[in-house]
């Protein structure tokens, strides 16, 4: 053991960067695989997207696993009435969406998404009071309790909505690509890439930054600690419940315009996805959902290039391969 | 008692109520003649197989599964490619049985040994992913299942409702070949929760509920708690596939709504808690209000529905059509996870108090 002097920093935690590496590899593995390079490139812009997105959706769910111990099935609720809620304001503003001007159509998609996010985060402050409250530190009473609330949810949706799929088209100003040379790189995907970074560089600031996020992570370490510590980790965690919900309820917004439709069975199989992405990234780690997010899109898309046979199961043997390598996923955070 | 394994209802209505339950199947095809109360008898033995097998993860191991409906999936389709391919024999029988329920528990024991090697909390989300996986699966696959349409195939003749065994000029009642499935499928599915009720009540089972109330003690005493929990899967993916393999029989088909789709898995969860975790006869409970509900409620709420439209109600004739039946049950589901969570037996056996909570961890 060495001294240490008053003078000298304090040891630094060891930073576990393989994780990074591994989507990075993954990109460069599939090179050669795909050949284009061209065609490379638009899969990768693509899985990169559509990461983003799914990060964005999942992004809540981890950090509500790692604070409060809550595993929450219903969390695919919040996207679709997300989704929904948009509808409610881009169905009557069809004709602006349709004009071809970039600031008419994000005047119309703003506001769009910030009521999406306000009715889910709302919804979100309901679900944690009525449904999670209760049955806290139980974990098979929580996952029945949000399973009827997912299917509430739905059912809901579909009596208020009907059974039919419901169109979100893109606005105008979003559609088309961008051509570099002979990469097209969709002008909604660079939006949604824009979006999820944005969201990603402002969960990472307020958790490392912010005496908020000092607590919150705290919190996911030893909840108990911070509780004797005098805060009141109950409210902390319906705040952070309340923002994955709205969180959802945005990736919602986004993922319908991406998939330019809206039905209530989407939640199902999003929820299926972010399972396997906060698996993957270790409950409670948002550096690990985010790698998480993009792997997964990224085997999507790659392997939906490669073997479209394979893509229907590709999404877990990539959960299975990467839990043979980490059991508890790539980041380990709580000790639970 | 030696049948029951030593668990008898422990309560006087309990027992009333089975009894009459298990008479009132057993006599359908005589006391409720027509094709629907026949159907309505055989789903609910079927499903009170699956239920108790279910009730051996849910309410025993309290472990969480959402695959289930892929082993009722893996033995409704293995009898009916087998049938469908083979032709109605019962060597294509045989075949279906052979193939399908060691195929379910080779799963059960992947998918155990992979997500219990895991954190312990992983295993409804990895089970969840791997049966909506399965579920892609069978109907991208559809030169083997049929796709979304399924595979309708013909029973052995013996089996077919057009085969006369005993006339009707006889006894006065007619025992034809239909009869005789449905017989079939109440024998086998009694048989099989029996045996579930031996397993629960043998050492293992004990060491199941051990791991329930507090897997780290159990680990401590020495069981290994892995072990126990794997197998305890493959028992109940066992007695699923078999569950499937009845109802593929009783129907003539199988088919991803029948047999693999999520909402029966909510139905399911539904039945076990209605009836109440780790009881086992809370399964023939559960099953039985659930479908008698599931049959003759459904109607009703059309008529309800059709009452408010024509009444000028706004929302109601929606929230009431028959379709949104499930968000009815999802509201109940939530009722009684949260007001009974030892469901109807457990109610019944503590007298309407709720004092000792059997499985609610």
């Amino acid at each position: 053991m060495t001294e240490l002097a008053a003078t000298d920093p304090l040891p630094k935690p060891k930073r576990d960067i393989a994780p990074i590496l591994l989507p990075i590899a993954l990109a460069l593995v599939t090179i050669p695989l795909i050949g284009s390079p061209s065609t490379w490139l638009t899969l990768t812009a693509a899985s990169l997207a559509m990461g983003m997105m799914i990060f964005i959706m999942a992004s809540g769910l981890t950090l509500v696993f790692g604070l409060m111990d809550v595993l929450n099935f219903g969390h695919g609720a919040f996207i679709a009435v997300g989704a929904y809620v948009a509808t409610l304001v881009l169905a009557p503003f069809a004709a602006s969406m349709q004009a071809d001007s970039l600031w008419v159509n994000l005047a119309v998609l703003a506001p769009a998404a910030l009521l999406s996010m306000a009715v889910s985060g709302a919804l979100g402050l309901v679900v944690e009071r009525v449904l999670i409250l209760p049955v806290y530190g139980q974990h098979l009473k929580q996952i029945l309790m949000t399973t009827g609330g997912l299917i509430v949810a739905e059912q809901t949706l579909y009596a208020l909505w009907g059974p039919q799929i419901i169109p979100t088209p893109l606005p105008t100003s979003l559609r088309g690509s961008f051509i570099l040379g002979d990469v097209a790189l969709a002008k909604y995907r660079v939006l949604a890439m824009l979006i999820g970074l944005a969201v990603f560089i402002a969960i990472q600031l307020v958790l490392n930054r912010t005496k908020l996020g000092l607590l919150i992570r705290a919190g996911v370490e030893n909840r108990e600690m911070v509780e004797a510590l005098g805060y009141r980790i109950r409210r902390l965690f319906l705040g952070v419940f309340m923002t994955g919900s709205a969180l959802a309820g945005l990736g919602g917004v986004m993922w319908a315009l991406y998939r330019e439709q809206v039905h209530a069975s989407m939640s199902d199989d999003l929820t299926v996805l972010i399972f396997i992405v906060v698996i993957i990234g270790g409950l409670g780690s948002i550096g690990g959902c985010f790698i998480g997010a993009i792997l997964v899109a990224m085997v999507a898309n790659y392997g939906g290039f490669l073997v479209p046979k394979l893509a229907l199961v590709s999404n877990i043997l990539l959960m299975v391969a990467i839990l043979m390598w980490r059991p508890r996923g790539l980041y380990a955070v709580t000790s639970r | 008692m030696m049948i029951l394994s030593g668990d008898p209802p422990r309560s006087r209505v309990l027992t009333l109520v089975l009894v009459l339950i298990i008479l009132a199947l057993a006599a359908t095809p005589f006391l409720f003649p027509g094709a629907k109360a026949l159907n309505v008898a055989a789903n609910i033995c079927v499903f009170a197989a699956l239920v108790a097998s279910y009730d051996l993860l849910l309410g025993y191991t309290g472990s969480v599964s959402f695959a289930h409906t892929m082993f009722y999936g893996i033995g409704s389709y293995a009898i009916a490619i087998a049938l469908y391919g083979m032709g109605p024999n019962w060597a294509a029988v045989a075949t279906g049985i052979v193939v399908g329920l060691p195929l379910a528990a080779l799963l059960a024991l992947a998918i155990g040994l992979f997500s219990l090697r895991v954190a312990a909390i992983f295993f409804a989300m990895i089970t969840l992913a791997v049966a909506s996986a399965f579920q892609v699966l069978a109907s991208q696959l559809s030169w083997l299942t049929g796709g979304e349409d399924g595979r309708s195939f013909q029973l052995p003749e013996l089996l077919r409702p057009g085969t006369v065994l005993i006339s009707k000029n006889l006894f006065g009642y007619e025992i034809n070949g239909r009869i005789l499935t449905f017989y079939l499928v109440f024998a086998v599915s009694a048989l099989m929760i029996l045996a579930l009720l031996r397993v629960v009540n043998s050492p293992f089972g004990r060491v199941l509920q051990a791991i329930r109330e507090n897997r780290f003690r159990a680990e401590a005493l020495g069981f290994r708690t892995v072990f126990h929990l794997t197998y305890a899967n493959c028992l109940a993916a066992l007695v699923a596939a078999s569950a499937g393999i009845l109802n593929a029989l009783w129907l003539r088909y199988a088919g991803p709504d029948t047999s693999l789709s999520f909402s029966i898995m909510l139905d399911i969860l539904l039945m076990v808690v209605i009836g109440g975790m780790g009881t086992i006869y809370g399964a023939i409970i559960g099953a039985t209000i659930f479908i008698l509900a599931q049959n003759y409620l459904q109607s009703l709420m059309g008529v309800a529905s059709k009452a408010a439209s024509e009444a000028g109600l706004p929302l109601l004739p929606g929230l009431l059509h028959p379709d949104r039946w499930l968000l009815w049950l999802g509201l109940l589901f939530i009722a009684s996870v949260y007001f009974f969570p030892t469901g109807v037996v457990g109610r019944l056996r503590n007298g309407g108090s709720d004092k000792s909570a059997g499985a609610s961890h």
